[in-house]
């Protein structure tokens, strides 16, 4: 089983959501987040002081799957949150090593 | 269909009614100057209106400068901002019942009458529900006198913006009742109160010094403004600067709460310039007038500047700039003309802006929401402007066809006016210094550190402002 975790725009979040379940993969976290990678902020103004904001509003979203659905997942997740330019954000990918299903005890991938 | 309103005297028959009290309470050499007019004598037009004002003041406190500061401190901080202004709400009136009334309002003793009051009125005693002829000769004397409690409250209230973030609450509150005593009202006896040093009010002679130096200041833009911004300054330059000032970015937390709080400002400021005219006729009409375009000049003025220099105008921006404009036409509310209510709004706004944008930079001290750049400098250069825009077509105080102003003729009144702003200054530095030492020395004025990093909210009213984790 691998954890696919993807920052990503915040505007990119509905497509992203939508091209996952087209692939099949039901259950999906999100974290609101803020960070950068090598996109630049902006400057804010208050009463004549200048504010730089370099941590930008970002969406992390984590999702746990079965080692043959990881790579459609991922392309699904590039496809729908790629823009082409700087700060369309970045994917990492985990081993997990076990998932439990809370309700019943289900483990393994029937869990997912 | 007629009204059928109940006769009231016409304004000869009270000026008769008065003349003849005045010369009975001085031919009896009576302790107090003060002269109580029959209830017939009260304009019930005039009470309403009061009674409105006193209110729309009240709100400019709580929740509009509440809300103003509010949003403009961090999140962590923002109940212990609001509470130091409830707090005056509550304690000042307490204090203003119990004596400092009658410090800044009853007639003094001897060559101290022309500084302070005396404590004949503590705990409201002689204020009575018929009109006092040298305040207010058709509102009972009650209106009078819970209308200006609604101006010793916002005073202090304004003091707090300097020191927002790291001051203690106990501090604080001994700190306000000190000064409200101490400051405001031997500052509020001198410009309004019978026998004030600087009263314009022909009513109000009383002992030698009475009018000496009169001030045109139609609503308090010394007794007001320039007192609590300077005292701000002093505080912000006592109390150093907060951790971290100014390397760490301490942006607004909510300019939307700043913007709510401004504009209730705006519209309560009626009621504290308009309301000043202590009746409903043409002269509240001419201070209502002059109040709005003076705050919206000065919103454009403020806003222009930023543009030029930031190509963007902020909203921030824009709501401090109308506050600048509301602060500089107080005293000149009842003294100008439309026109020149625009120009003085326009002149504050642009000023208003250069202080707070480069001078607190230039000398760097924390005044952390502007009480200074704001209403300490609003207000002296308000008060100026009234020296040279004042015109007796508006409000011939002086007497009849006398020149109030510069620009009409009366080239002196500017001195007269820097003499009021000059004494606001001194009292408002040596008061406010003394205290603060006092005070610091009793209890300690600053949290320690480690409150302040964690927020007043918690360390001082264990609250806290937003609780969204729980919704």
């Amino acid at each position: 089983m691998q954890k696919i975790e993807a920052v990503i725009q915040p505007s990119k979040l509905d497509a992203v959501k939508e091209a996952l379940v087209e692939v099949g993969i039901l259950g999906i976290t999100i974290f609101e987040a803020r960070g950068h990678g090598r996109q630049k902020g902006h400057t804010e103004f208050y009463r004549g002081r200048e504010y730089a904001v370099d941590l930008l509003p970002k969406v992390k979203l984590e999702i746990v799957v079965s080692d043959e659905m990881a790579e459609k997942a991922i392309q699904a997740i590039i496809t729908a949150a790629r823009t082409g330019r700087i700060g369309d954000g970045k994917i990492f990918v985990s081993k997990i090593d076990e998932a439990i299903r809370i309700r019943n005890d289900e483990r393994g991938e029937i869990a997912l | 269909m007629r009204c059928m309103a109940k006769k009231y005297p016409s304004g000869l028959k009270v000026a008769q009614w008065a003349l003849g009290f005045g010369l009975l309470a001085l031919a009896s050499g009576s302790a107090g100057a003060q002269t109580t007019l029959p209830a017939s004598a009260i304009s019930n037009g005039d009470n309403a209106w009061m009674l409105v004002s006193a209110a729309l003041v009240l709100m400019m406190s709580g929740p509009g400068l509440a809300l103003f500061y509010g949003g403009l401190v961090r999140k962590k901080n923002i109940l212990g901002t609001m509470m130091q202004t409830f707090a005056m709400m509550a304690v000042v009136t307490v204090l203003w019942a119990v004596v400092t009334y009658s410090l800044a309002f009853g007639v003094g003793s001897g060559h101290f009458a022309a500084f302070i009051g005396g404590f004949h009125n503590m705990f409201l005693k002689g204020v009575p529900l018929t009109p006092i002829f040298e305040y207010a000769p058709t509102i009972p004397g009650q209106t009078f006198m819970v209308y200006q409690l609604m101006f010793a409250i916002i005073t202090p209230a304004l003091i707090t913006g300097a020191f927002a973030e790291r001051m203690k609450f106990s501090a604080m509150l001994a700190f306000m009742v000190l000064w409200a005593i101490f400051v405001y009202s031997p500052m509020a006896h001198m410009v309004w109160g019978i026998g004030g040093l600087l009263n314009a009010s022909t009513s109000t002679t009383f002992g030698s010094l009475a009018g000496k130096f009169p001030c045109l200041d139609f609503a308090g833009g010394t007794v007001v403004h320039v007192t609590s911004g300077v005292s701000a300054l002093v505080t912000a330059l006592y109390l150093g600067k907060r951790l971290g000032y100014p390397q760490k970015p301490m942006p607004p937390h909510s300019v939307v709460l700043s913007f709510v709080g401004a504009c209730l400002l705006w519209v309560g400021w009626f009621g504290f310039n308009a309301g000043s005219a202590l009746s409903a006729g043409s002269l509240a009409t001419s201070a209502f007038v002059n109040t709005h375009f003076g705050a919206a000049a000065a919103a454009i003025g403020w806003a222009g500047a930023e543009w030029i220099r930031n190509k963007k105008v902020s909203a921030l921006g824009a709501i401090s700039g109308a506050v600048a404009g509301l602060v500089a036409i107080t005293p000149a509310s009842g003294f100008v003309t439309p026109m020149g209510a625009l120009w003085i709004g326009l002149l504050a706004g642009v000023f208003c802006y250069l202080m707070v944008v480069k001078v607190k930079n230039v000398f760097g001290y924390d005044d952390s929401l502007d009480a200074f750049g704001v209403h300490g400098a609003g207000g002296t250069i308000g008060a100026i402007l009234t020296g040279l825009f004042a015109h007796s077509g508006i409000n011939a105080i002086f007497g009849p066809g006398k020149a109030t102003g510069f620009f009409e003729g009366n080239h002196g009144q500017v001195v007269n006016q820097l003499i009021g702003v000059a004494i606001a200054w001194a009292i408002s530095i040596v008061g406010t210094l003394i205290i603060l030492f006092v005070v610091d020395k009793l209890i300690g004025l600053r949290v320690s550190e480690d409150d302040e990093r964690e927020g007043l909210d918690l360390t001082q009213h264990g609250e806290e402002g937003y609780d969204w984790e729980n919704a």
